[in-house]
């Protein structure tokens, strides 16, 4: 096969037809998910559900800062609560509002679990103007 | 998304492993140029990656060189590279930009690309300060704290009132910030690795691109030389 490719003009030309093709499939441009979508991971992939992902953007337009971060209890940081499904049905967390009453609720497995699988914990960051210090490798790519 | 690249990728190591083989025995190899950095790093030591810069010479010098040209922003959760396409609640959720779409923009498209501050203070949005009643309302507090930079930096003017419209005291003291003028010692180096200012500036309020919200205090030292 490596003697076809050297010798034969197609060999050559399809060579770099993969090439030209493969460069372009390539996608070098890091995830852009959404500036402040959290992607909690604690447990989610090992027990075989995708990552909860939670979009600051979406709620901070219906609730202030204050009732998460303080009625709440959820801690400044990403993967920081020790949130399980116990925790949620009983009401704690997401849970205090995903309850049917004040948002849909908990049944809608998929709607939270909705990460791609494997992606790590982290809180997206606006990083795009950060060339040095890339504090977390991008998502997505292992 | 990812097996498609997975391929890709595969297809793009071999044929560089390929283009070895064939550059031992003739010269170069008219590959085409451009090939994507992460190939690059992996496959340094393939001699056919050499050739090819000194043959497509502008490929050495892209007008970009560092700087990520346009990475395109608020795309939908199923673009969006950290939502699983596959999942039927992927398709539910909403996209950004249609709920951008009403409220107003900051300067230059960083973070959200919204403005927090005027979306609130002009009633597009309106966060609910309680979790049950939607009538509640904050108590601001309107203290503004100045912060002197030394050098040609304007200094820093730290707004309470626009903190309390989302925060609570306990959000800041004492765990970020001793509540007394002039008791933390805050520097940019700090608020970039996510410290002080930068636990929420960088994560989920307008980032630290956006200089001059922060520093908004002129000097009268640069004032004079604009005067001039
Ligand atoms: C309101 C959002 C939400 C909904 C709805 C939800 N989860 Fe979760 N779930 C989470 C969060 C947040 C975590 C913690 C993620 C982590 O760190 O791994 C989690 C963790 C888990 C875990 C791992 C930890 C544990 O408790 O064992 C499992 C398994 C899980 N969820 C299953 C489910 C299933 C099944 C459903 C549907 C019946 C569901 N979840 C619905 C938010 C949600
Ligand atoms: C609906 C609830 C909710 C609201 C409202 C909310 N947050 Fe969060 N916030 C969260 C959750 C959930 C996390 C992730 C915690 C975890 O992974 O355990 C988080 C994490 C964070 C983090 C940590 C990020 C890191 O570096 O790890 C910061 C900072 C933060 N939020 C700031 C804010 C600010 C500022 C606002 C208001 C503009 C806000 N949040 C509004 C729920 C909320
Ligand atoms: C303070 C209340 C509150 C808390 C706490 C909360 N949510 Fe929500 N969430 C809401 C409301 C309200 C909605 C909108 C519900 C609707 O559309 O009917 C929502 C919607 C969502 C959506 C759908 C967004 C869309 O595009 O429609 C997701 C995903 C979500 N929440 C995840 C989470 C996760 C994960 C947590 C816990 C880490 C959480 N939420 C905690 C109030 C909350
Ligand atoms: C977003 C964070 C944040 C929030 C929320 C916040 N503060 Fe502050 N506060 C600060 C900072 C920063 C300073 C200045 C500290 C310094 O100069 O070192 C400060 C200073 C103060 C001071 C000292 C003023 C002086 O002249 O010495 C008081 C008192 C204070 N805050 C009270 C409050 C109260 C009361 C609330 C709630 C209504 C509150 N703060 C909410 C960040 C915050
Ligand atoms: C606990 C989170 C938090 C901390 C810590 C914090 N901020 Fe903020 N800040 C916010 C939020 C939320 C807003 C609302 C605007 C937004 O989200 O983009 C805001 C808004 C502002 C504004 C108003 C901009 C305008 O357009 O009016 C200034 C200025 C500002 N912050 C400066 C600072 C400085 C300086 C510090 C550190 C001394 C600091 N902030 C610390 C959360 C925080
Ligand atoms: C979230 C608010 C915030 C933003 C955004 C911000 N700064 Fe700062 N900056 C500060 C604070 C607070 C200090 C410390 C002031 C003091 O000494 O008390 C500071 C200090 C500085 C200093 C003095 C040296 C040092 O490290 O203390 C320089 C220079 C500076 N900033 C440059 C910048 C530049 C350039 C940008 C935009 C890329 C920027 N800052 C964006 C809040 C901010």
């Amino acid at each position: 096969m490596p003697s076809l490719i050297r010798r034969t003009l197609i060999g050559r030309m399809l060579f770099v037809g993969t090439l030209v093709l493969a460069t372009a499939f390539v996608d070098t441009r890091p995830a852009m998910a959404e500036y402040g979508d959290v992607i909690m991971n604690n447990n989610s992939d090992a027990a075989g559900m995708r990552p909860a992902v939670f979009p600051h953007w979406f709620h901070r337009v219906r609730y202030s800062c204050k009732v998460c971060h303080a009625d709440l209890g959820f801690k400044f940081k990403a993967g920081g609560n020790n949130i399980d499904m116990l925790k949620i049905m009983d009401g704690q967390y997401c849970g205090a509002c995903h309850n049917g009453t004040i948002a849909w609720s908990v049944e809608n497995c998929n709607l939270c679990h909705s990460g791609k699988p494997g992606t790590p914990t982290q809180v997206h960051e606006s990083k795009s103007h950060e060339l040095l210090n890339p504090a977390k490798p991008p998502v997505g790519k292992k | 998304m990812n097996s498609p690249f997975k391929l890709a990728h595969f297809t793009l190591v071999s044929a560089l492993l390929l283009a070895s083989w064939g550059t031992l025995a003739t010269a170069a190899q008219p590959a085409k140029g451009k090939p994507a950095t992460e190939a690059k790093t992996e496959t340094a030591a393939a001699p056919a990656a050499q050739p090819q810069a000194a043959i497509a010479g502008s490929e050495a010098n892209p007008f970009n060189r560092l700087m990520r040209v346009a990475p395109k922003r608020h795309l939908p959760p199923d673009k969006d590279g950290i939502h699983d396409p596959a999942n039927d609640g992927t398709q539910m959720l909403q996209t950004p930009l249609e709920s951008f779409g009403g409220l107003p923009k900051s300067q230059g498209d960083f973070g959200n690309g919204v403005d927090w501050v005027k979306a609130l203070d002009g009633g597009k949005i309106n966060p609910r300060w309680d979790r049950n009643d939607p009538k509640a309302k904050p108590v601001l507090m309107d203290l503004n704290i100045v912060r002197e930079v030394k050098g040609s930096m304007p200094g820093v003017g730290f707004p309470h009132k626009q903190h309390t419209q989302w925060l609570d005291c306990s959000n800041c003291h004492p765990a970020i910030f001793l509540p007394q003028k002039g008791a933390n010692q805050i520097s940019m180096a700090a608020i970039m690795l996510g410290q002080k200012c930068g636990v929420c500036h960088g994560t989920v309020a307008f980032p630290v691109a956006e200089c001059r919200r922060c520093h908004d205090k002129a000097k009268p030292v640069a004032a004079k030389t604009e005067a001039k």
